[in-house]
C-alpha cells in the first residue's frame, strides 16, 4: 500500500487539479462551441441550429467594427509595447545611476488595473477637461486633441493608455534577458570594432528570441481579452466606434440576451487565438527541441 | 442527483457562479430572498421601508443585492441561479424580461402571486397597461408586482438661465430649436448630455414621441414595424438628432447622466432630456422645482413615456417560500410602501389610489399626465429602458440611433439601417 501511495503520489495529487482543468476549460470550450450553434437566447438551449448565428454575427456592422478595430489595436499595442520596451530596457541598462528608482517608476503603472488606468486617461484625454483645456488655458486656443471624442480617432487613445500600462512590463523582460548577456561578448565585439548601436541590433537583440516570444505572447492575449480598459475608457464609444470583440461578446451574453450570437464571437476569438499563437508556438518550440 | 450536478454546473458557465444563498434553513414563517440592484442611496432606503414592513409582518427577509452596472452584475447573477435550478424568491425584472422568463419556464405554473392580486382586486388598483406588464402566462395571471413609474420624457432646465435669455419652455420642437439657437449665441450650451448608448436611446425616443406621434411611436417600438423604421417620419426624427446634436458641446461623448444635470444645475448648460431620476440631483443640492428648476414634458402629443420598475416571482416549492412571495407581493402593493418609496425614488406609485399631496409638483404632473395620456393613448413603454421589444431588438436599435448621433451618418441612411438591422433580431 505505502509503496503503491509513493509510486503513485504525483498522479494521485494532480489528477483532481487535471479533472477541474479538463472541465472547467477545455470542457467549456466544447460548450461553447456548442452553444454557438444553437438558437441560445437568454438561457441556453440545446437545439441545433446550424452555423446560422455564424451569418448573423458576420451581418453585423457592430462585429465588423469590432474585428477591425482589434486588428488595429493589437498590431498597435504589440508594436508601440515592444520597440519603448526594448529602447527603455537598453538605455536603463547602461549602468545609470538610480536606476532601480526609474526601473520602478516605468514598471509601476503595471500594478494598476486597466480600470484605473483607463477613468485616468478618459479625464486627461476628455477634451473639456484634459490636456486640449490645459493647451487652450494656457493660449493656444486652436489646440485640438479631441481623439477621445472623435469616432475615427477613438481607437488610438486605447492603443495610448495601454502602452503606458503595459510597456513598462516589456521592458522589465527585456532588462531581465539584457542582464543575463555575458558582459564577454559585448566587450569582444567591442575589440573587434563595433559600434554599440551595431553590438545591440546585429548581436544581442537576435539573443533576445525567448524575451521576444514571451513578451508577444503576454501582449497579444491582452490585446485579445481587452475589456476592461475599453469599458472605461470609452465603454465602446463615440456610437460604437471603439468596440472590441470582449465587449461585443459581453454586451450580447449578458445585455442583449444572445447567447448563441455571443458564443459565435467568443469562437471566433478563439479562432483567432489559435491562429496567431498555435503556429507562433509550434515553431519556436521546434527550433528550441532542434538546437537541443 | 446527477441532473442537479449538470444544472449546477451549467450554472457556472453562465457567470462566475455565485452560490450565497444556496438555501433556507426550514420553519413555517414566510421567507423570502430578495434579488435587486438598488443599493446606494435613495433607493438603499426606499427598499428598507419593504423590508422593515415584511419583518413586522414576521417574514424573514434575506437580503441580496449585486451591485454595479445598473443591474447587469445581478442579471449574471440571477441566470445562474435560476439555471442551477435555484432562483430567488423575487427579482427586480421589468418590461417584456417578465413574459421573456416566464417563456423559460421558470416562473409557473403555479403563479402564487395571482391568487393575492385577485383576492386584493390588482387589477382595480393599476392602469390596464402597467397591470399587462405584469402578467404571465400570456398575459393572464400576475406573475410580478410593480413598485413605482418613471417618466421618461422630461425637459429638466435651468430656470436662472431661461429668464436671464428671455425663453419660455418651449411647447414644440421647433420652439425648441429656435430657443436653442439663442442659448447658443449667448454662449450657453443649450442641451446637456451624455453620449452614452443608453442616453442617446433615451433623447431618440422622445424625439420620435414628439415628431413621430403616439401612432408612429407605438408601430416603431411596440409592434417593431420596419416599414414605419424605414420611413419618411423616422427620418425627420432621425434629422431632429441631427440638430440637437448640434447643440451639445464637444465633451459629451462617454459623460455620465448626472454629470450632464450637473451642468444644468450650475446653469453651464440650459437643457437636459432625461427621466426622473434627474429630479434627485436637483432636489439634493437644495433647488427646488418651478423656482430653480423646471420639469415639463418634452413636447408631444399628450405622449407619456414610462417605466416601471417591478418584481418577478420566480415558481417556488416549499411552503415557507410561498408564503413569503404572498407577503412580498401583498407589501409591495400596498399604500404606504408605493407612497414612501416613491418619495425616496423621485418616481410615481404604480398604484393609482395613492394619494399624491405629499409628492412634489413634478411628481404631480406626471401622475395628472400618465392618466390623461392613458385615456388619449399617449401612454407608450419607454424601449430606451426596457420597457418594450427583445432585450435583442432594442439593443440592435439602440446601436443605430448612437451610431447615426455620434458620426455623420445621414437620416436616409440610418432609418434603413435601423429596419435591417430589427429584421435580424426578430
Amino acid at each position: 500500500m505505502f509503496s503503491w501511495l509513493q509510486k503513485n503520489l504525483p498522479k494521485v495529487v494532480l489528477t483532481p487539479s487535471f479533472a477541474v482543468i479538463l472541465w472547467f476549460i477545455y470542457g467549456f470550450i466544447l460548450w461553447t462551441i456548442y452553444v454557438s450553434l444553437t438558437k441560445s437566447k437568454m438561457l441556453p438551449r440545446y437545439d441545433f441550429w446550424g452555423f446560422k448565428q455564424y451569418i448573423r454575427l458576420w451581418s453585423n456592422m457592430r462585429w465588423y467594427t469590432a474585428v477591425e478595430n482589434l486588428l488595429i489595436f493589437t498590431i498597435l499595442f504589440v508594436l508601440i509595447c515592444i520597440l519603448i520596451g526594448i529602447l527603455l530596457s537598453i538605455l536603463l541598462d547602461q549602468k545609470i545611476r538610480a536606476e532601480g528608482f526609474l526601473r520602478t517608476v516605468y514598471l509601476y503603472p503595471m500594478a494598476l488595473s486597466f480600470i484605473v488606468t483607463g477613468t485616468a486617461w478618459k479625464w486627461v484625454l476628455n477634451p473639456t477637461l484634459g490636456i486640449q483645456k490645459l493647451f487652450r488655458d494656457w493660449g493656444f486656443s486652436e489646440f485640438t486633441f479631441d481623439w477621445l471624442v472623435n469616432r475615427d480617432m477613438s481607437i488610438y487613445t486605447i492603443v495610448i493608455a495601454a502602452v503606458w500600462q503595459s510597456s513598462g512590463f516589456v521592458m522589465a523582460l527585456f532588462l531581465a534577458g539584457l542582464r543575463s548577456i555575458d558582459d564577454e561578448i559585448i566587450k569582444a565585439a567591442k575589440i573587434d570594432g563595433a559600434s554599440l548601436s551595431s553590438i545591440y541590433v546585429t548581436i544581442i537583440l537576435p539573443m533576445m528570441r525567448p524575451v521576444f516570444m514571451s513578451s508577444i505572447v503576454i501582449l497579444l492575449h491582452i490585446s485579445i481579452k481587452s475589456y476592461d480598459l475599453v469599458i472605461a475608457l470609452t465603454a465602446g464609444g463615440p456610437g460604437t466606434s471603439s468596440d472590441m470583440p470582449a465587449v461585443f461578446m459581453t454586451q450580447m451574453a449578458f445585455h442583449r440576451s444572445e447567447i448563441g450570437l455571443a458564443s459565435s464571437s467568443a469562437v471566433m476569438m478563439f479562432l483567432t487565438v489559435l491562429a496567431i499563437i498555435v503556429p507562433y508556438l509550434y515553431s519556436e518550440l521546434r527550433r528550441q527541441d532542434a538546437s537541443r | 442527483m446527477l441532473n442537479q450536478t449538470v444544472k449546477t454546473l451549467a450554472g457556472f458557465v453562465v457567470s462566475a457562479g455565485l452560490f450565497s444563498g444556496a438555501a433556507f434553513a426550514g420553519g413555517h414563517g414566510a421567507q423570502a430572498e430578495v434579488l435587486h440592484w438598488w443599493t446606494s442611496g435613495g433607493e438603499a432606503a426606499a427598499l428598507k421601508v419593504l423590508k422593515d414592513d415584511f419583518a413586522k409582518n414576521g417574514g424573514e427577509w434575506k437580503d441580496m443585492p449585486v451591485a454595479g452596472g445598473g443591474g447587469d452584475a445581478a442579471m449574471q447573477t440571477l441566470k445562474a441561479r435560476v439555471v442551477a435550478g435555484d432562483p430567488p424568491t423575487a427579482a427586480q425584472i421589468k418590461g417584456p424580461s417578465i413574459q421573456a422568463w416566464d417563456d423559460e419556464g421558470v416562473v409557473g405554473p403555479p403563479y402564487h402571486v395571482d391568487e393575492v392580486a385577485k383576492a386584493e382586486n390588482w387589477d382595480s388598483l393599476l392602469s390596464s397597461q402597467v397591470a399587462n406588464h405584469m402578467k404571465c402566462d400570456g398575459f393572464t395571471k400576475y406573475c410580478a408586482a410593480p413598485v413605482n413609474i418613471h417618466r421618461i420624457d422630461w425637459f429638466w432646465a435651468n430656470k436662472k438661465v431661461l429668464d436671464a435669455n428671455g425663453i419660455s419652455m418651449p411647447t414644440s420642437w421647433d420652439e425648441f430649436n429656435a430657443a436653442a439657437r439663442k442659448l447658443q449665441s449667448a454662449g450657453i450650451i443649450p442641451l446637456a448630455h451624455g453620449s452614452q448608448p443608453w442616453q442617446d436611446a433615451t433623447v431618440f425616443e422622445a424625439v420620435a414621441l414628439g415628431i413621430g406621434g403616439n401612432d408612429f411611436y407605438k408601430k416603431v417600438f411596440v409592434d417593431a414595424d420596419m416599414s414605419a423604421m424605414n420611413s419618411p417620419t423616422m427620418i425627420k426624427v432621425f434629422d431632429q438628432m441631427r440638430t440637437l446634436k448640434g447643440f451639445t458641446d464637444e465633451g459629451s461623448p462617454g459623460r455620465d447622466w448626472n454629470v450632464a444635470t450637473g451642468m444644468v444645475m450650475e446653469g453651464k448648460a440650459a437643457f437636459q432630456i432625461m427621466g426622473d431620476w434627474a429630479k434627485g440631483e436637483f432636489t439634493n443640492a437644495g433647488m427646488k422645482p418651478g423656482i430653480d428648476f423646471y420639469c415639463l414634458p418634452t413636447p408631444s402629443d399628450h405622449g407619456y413615456l414610462y417605466n416601471v420598475d417591478s418584481f418577478i416571482f420566480y415558481s417556488m416549492d416549499g411552503q415557507s417560500k410561498i408564503k413569503g412571495q404572498k407577503l412580498l407581493g401583498s407589501l409591495m402593493m400596498g399604500k404606504n410602501f408605493q407612497k414612501v418609496f416613491n418619495l425616496y425614488k423621485g418616481s410615481i406609485p404604480a398604484r393609482l389610489d395613492v394619494p399624491m399631496d405629499e409628492f412634489d409638483m413634478c411628481a404631480k404632473g406626471s401622475a395628472s399626465d400618465l392618466n390623461y395620456s392613458a385615456m388619449t393613448g399617449g401612454l407608450q413603454p419607454s424601449f430606451a429602458h426596457g420597457m418594450t421589444l427583445s432585450l435583442a431588438t432594442k439593443g440592435a436599435i439602440q446601436d443605430v440611433v448612437t451610431e447615426h448621433f455620434n458620426s455623420n451618418m445621414s437620416s436616409k441612411e440610418a432609418a434603413k439601417r435601423m429596419a435591417d438591422a430589427v429584421q435580424d433580431t426578430l
